[in-house]
């Protein structure tokens, strides 16, 4: 481990927080609430300077190889988590630092969990950075650094790998920095479409960017105790688009934006992902019907639920804790579905989900000819053996985290339902369970051990959980 | 520049580890993805899984707006047709790389009927590299410009040369000799030494000559230098092929030692001139007898890197020869410079050098008017090469009157074919082409060379 530039890149990305700090204090001011301005900027200035002190002296040699990437990264956001929670404690907002940790964690990891009961009670300042860091964790921190600052060559590729969902990391462009680049601009102009729609519908500007920073992000965090419901069926139709939309794979994006247009609509997972929404979206709605007055009610929250959750938003208009259980089923498989791969949503990817279906039908039919000979393709190119086995051993770790969560929360002696959903909700950073933990419920019945389990769960859900294990490991932190 | 680069061998990924660090979009094509892989792990390129030839597939890799393509799989044919496709899809430069002899007598023909800017041999390079060093032993090192038509000799001030301890001015002055010094490498600074610059024991001196003057100069600075006149090479390949073809073409007696007699059989049919010896060249009493003591120059161009640099070794001990290993795979970089061998020739080094040569021209006159650009010292001093096309403030006044800014030299002009080695009374004319050294940032004009 090359500790020396694990301390220079983390330097850098504290000075970056403390950029992204001055915005929540700047919004405070118009709104009269000098001492959060004064905390923010305060924070920001601790940021900047311990940030400017590690990364004083540039590292030699500056090689940045796989477990330096993942380190960086894990540890990185557990720092940007640890400096992002003191405004809220210092506020008064949040008086438990804990608690504010659950809050920044599940802001940045883009879970949009939280332990507030009363959210309409925090400050403005405090409400904008609650969203913000939604946005921020979104496309990754790592990743706007490298559209800005040209760290280093190519190596870089090793951070971005460690910190963009789905199973291969492609590049849309051959640099790095240009990668990067590009998919910022995607999402800003995104970020920029809702924010312009929400206004236009008649949303006030705070509230639409709030909404628009948990839309994008897919995080979920409301700035009203009833979330979306309060709003009106318009801006909860445009809500649910914007969630779909941001679930889909950024490649698909860049392929529209490049006009190729054949490959744009092509792609395997994109399809499959609609198809998923649209077969859940029926069947629930069917479910659901006559516990809502018209069909166009009906249809309206079992889209927007579905959009929430599959994406892993984590968004309600309703309290679906109070549908049928074949609804509540469905949506919790849809948890661990998630959004496609190279999105900013969260759970398994349904790319994953994809490649196991196909890998699993290959084994079927090895068994009826075993000395066939097949390879499974998807999107015209064939999966290769790396892929294949680096899925089975996501899935292998993802299950065995869940279920060890599982068993250690289950200590504070709540019901399964609950223990398994509020596992289920923050390893796939989607936000409400069922039960005890259900939209119009929160996380702050946990004990300090669960909830320490629980922000465990979302960091390494938010980066594909191996970076969170290997700094786990030992021989990761020895020099040789 | 947008460079697409089909082949991920060798040569592939030297090229990648130089040019991704020059501020260029590369795209990397190969069949295999485990030769992909590690590229874009290591190197900001993007790679491409898929055969180059493809049209398809250079598309993918956006031939449309690339600007150069080097083909630099392991076929010939395949470079070459993936030279054509390119050309034909797109509008960039092409390089290829071509190694069987056979094509190589055609090569003038296929470079023009195919539209390729460059085809490259890396055998025959790696000869023509060699080939050099044995016409000019006491040279640390040459430097080719403009074609190969001037030469930028180096070589290491000892401490019984005279030049030890001795003013610049001098040169002139009281040896009367036409060189021009160009830089010195001291430690790890690069100079551009003025008049009144001494020279020390371990610097490197590059120097620009007309060849006879050269060997004059050498002579009385009583560094020596009389060119090798015999030459043994251990290994029979394709580069011994080539360096004994140069070496008995300017009269140099040579001799070739290979243990696979078809081999020898087919080289003495190819060689009339050179001496071929069937045996087993790690033999000590075989290269005793063979005149390994009394020898000028000693090539260990066999298959194995290990073998050769203990052929070398011996050489160095038994003989004053002057030595050359070649290696091929081995990179430990630091120790092979302890061992204190003569020269190593590296003929992928040689091969991705010149196409980054190429490529590094070209992306310098893009914006600018330099026509070639040359780097010196691992980058640490610049050669460029400009043409003068119109008259301005540096044509027509004596090299001695301009006010030339620090860290810069005219170290040549070409005129017409003809090379002049300027000094103080030499003028700039349009037509000319100039190549200028420095040691600080680019330039970007002729015309910068004077200060404000």
């Amino acid at each position: 481990m090359n500790f020396a530039i694990v301390r220079y890149i983390i330097g850098f990305l504290l000075q970056f927080e403390a950029g992204f700090l001055i915005l929540p204090g700047i919004i405070g001011i118009p709104y009269g609430e000098a001492f959060d301005s004064i905390t923010y900027f305060g924070v920001a200035l601790l940021c900047f300077l311990i940030g400017k002190l590690l990364s004083r002296k540039r590292p030699s040699p500056f090689e940045l190889y796989t477990r330096e990437g993942f380190a960086v990264v894990a540890l990185g956001w557990l720092i940007l988590s640890m400096f992002g929670a003191l405004p809220f404690v210092i506020t008064g907002d949040i008086p438990s630092y804990i608690d504010a940790l659950f809050e920044t964690i599940s802001g940045f990891t883009t879970t949009g969990a939280s332990i507030l009961s009363n959210v309409e009670a925090l400050s403005h300042a405090n409400l904008f950075w609650r969203s913000f860091t939604h946005w921020i964790g979104g496309m990754g921190v790592f990743v706007f650094i490298m559209a800005i600052l040209p760290l280093m060559g190519g190596t870089t590729m090793n951070l971005m790998r460690a910190e963009s969902p789905g199973p291969s990391v492609g590049k849309l462009a051959p640099r790095v920095k240009d990668t990067a680049k590009i998919l910022y601009q995607i999402y800003i102009g995104i970020t920029l479409a809702e924010m312009i729609v929400l206004c236009c519908c008649g949303m006030e500007f705070f509230d639409s960017i709030t909404t628009t920073f948990g839309t994008v992000g897919t995080g979920g965090f409301g700035i009203r105790s009833d979330s979306i419901a309060g709003y009106s069926p318009l801006i909860q139709n445009i809500v649910t688009l914007f969630m779909i939309l941001s679930g889909i794979n950024y490649t698909a994006y860049f392929c529209l934006l490049s006009k190729q247009f054949k490959e744009a609509f092509s792609i395997d997972e994109v399809k499959w992902y609609l198809l998923i929404i649209f077969a859940s979206v029926g069947i629930i709605s069917w479910n659901i019907h006559g516990m809502y007055s018209t069909i166009g009610e009906t249809v309206r929250h079992a889209f927007f639920q579905v959009g929430s959750i599959i994406t892993t938003t984590g968004f309600a208009t309703v309290d679906f804790n109070a549908w049928p259980e074949l609804s509540k089923t469905i949506l919790v498989l849809l948890m661990f579905i998630g959004a496609c791969a190279g999105s900013t949503g969260g759970g398994i990817k349904v790319s994953r989900i994809i490649i196991l279906f196909k890998a699993a039908h290959k084994e079927l039919s090895t068994m009826i000819h075993p000395r066939l000979v097949k390879k499974t393709k998807m999107d015209g190119h064939v999966i290769s053996h790396e892929t294949l086995r680096s899925t089975n051993a996501f899935i292998a770790v993802y299950l065995i985290i869940l279920f060890a969560s599982v068993l250690l929360i289950s200590v504070d002696n709540y019901d399964f339902t609950t223990n398994f959903t509020a596992v289920a909700a923050t390893l796939n950073n989607i936000g409400p369970g069922l039960e005890l933990v259900g939209p119009t419920q929160n996380f702050a019945l946990f004990s300090p051990f669960s909830k320490c389990i629980l922000m465990f769960d979302m960091l390494a859900g938010r980066l594909e959980l191996f970076p969170m294990l290997i700094i786990l490991l030992p021989s990761c932190w020895k020099k040789y | 520049m947008k460079i697409i680069i089909v082949g991920c061998g060798k040569v592939g990924c030297t090229l990648v580890e130089q040019l991704s660090g020059e501020n260029h979009d590369i795209v990397v094509i190969d069949e295999k993805e485990e030769k992909i892989n590690p590229i874009t792990d290591e190197f900001d390129a993007m790679g491409i899984v898929g055969n180059g030839v493809s049209y398809q597939v250079l598309k993918e890799a956006g031939i449309d707006l690339a600007d150069l393509l080097i083909a630099v799989t392991g076929s010939d044919e395949q470079n070459l047709l993936c030279c054509v496709i390119a050309k034909k899809t797109g509008n960039c430069k092409t390089i290829a790389r071509v190694r069987n002899p056979i094509y190589n007598k055609e090569i003038g023909f296929l470079r023009k009927e195919l539209g390729l800017s460059m085809i490259i041999n890396p055998e025959l390079a790696s000869a023509a590299e060699i080939a050099r060093i044995f016409q000019f032993p006491s040279a640390v090192k040459i430097d080719t410009f403009s074609k190969g038509r001037i030469e930028l000799l180096h070589f290491r001030v000892t401490s019984d040369c005279l030049l030890n301890n001795y003013g610049l001015i001098h040169i002139r002055s009281t040896l009367k000799c036409d060189v021009l010094v160009c830089m010195v490498t001291r430690g790890d600074e690069v100079l551009i030494p003025r008049g009144d610059f001494v020279f020390h024991e371990g610097d490197i001196v590059a120097i620009v000559a007309a060849p006879p003057k050269a060997n004059d100069f050498f002579k009385k600075i009583g560094i020596d230098t009389g060119k090798v006149r015999t030459a043994m090479i251990v290994g029979g390949g394709t580069i011994a092929y080539y360096l004994a073809k140069r070496l008995t073409d300017v009269g140099i007696s040579t001799k070739i030692i290979d243990s696979d007699p078809a081999r020898c059989e087919e080289l003495s049919e190819l060689l009339p001139k050179a001496t071929i010896i069937c045996g087993d060249g790690t033999d000590e009493r075989l290269l005793l007898q063979e005149g390994i003591a009394s020898v000028e120059g000693f090539a260990a161009l066999t298959g194995m890197d290990e073998e050769n640099i203990l052929l070398s070794l011996h050489a160095k001990k038994v003989s004053h020869a002057k030595t050359v290993t070649k290696i091929n795979r081995i990179t430990f970089n630091s120790v092979l410079t302890d061992m204190k061998l003569d020269t190593i020739s590296y003929p992928r080094l040689t091969t991705a050098d010149m196409i980054i040569k190429y490529a590094r021209s070209m992306n310098a006159s893009l914006n600018s008017n330099v026509e070639n650009l040359y780097k010196l010292e691992d980058g640490r001093a610049e050669a460029l090469e400009f043409s003068i096309k119109e008259p301005s403030a540096v044509t027509g006044i004596p090299l001695g009157k301009m006010h030339i800014r620090k860290n810069i030299l005219i170290c040549c002009i070409n005129r017409g074919g003809q090379i002049i080695i300027p000094n103080g009374q030499d003028e700039l004319h349009v037509g000319d082409s100039v190549i200028v050294v420095l040691t600080h940032s680019r330039l970007n004009d002729i015309k910068e060379i004077l200060e404000d």
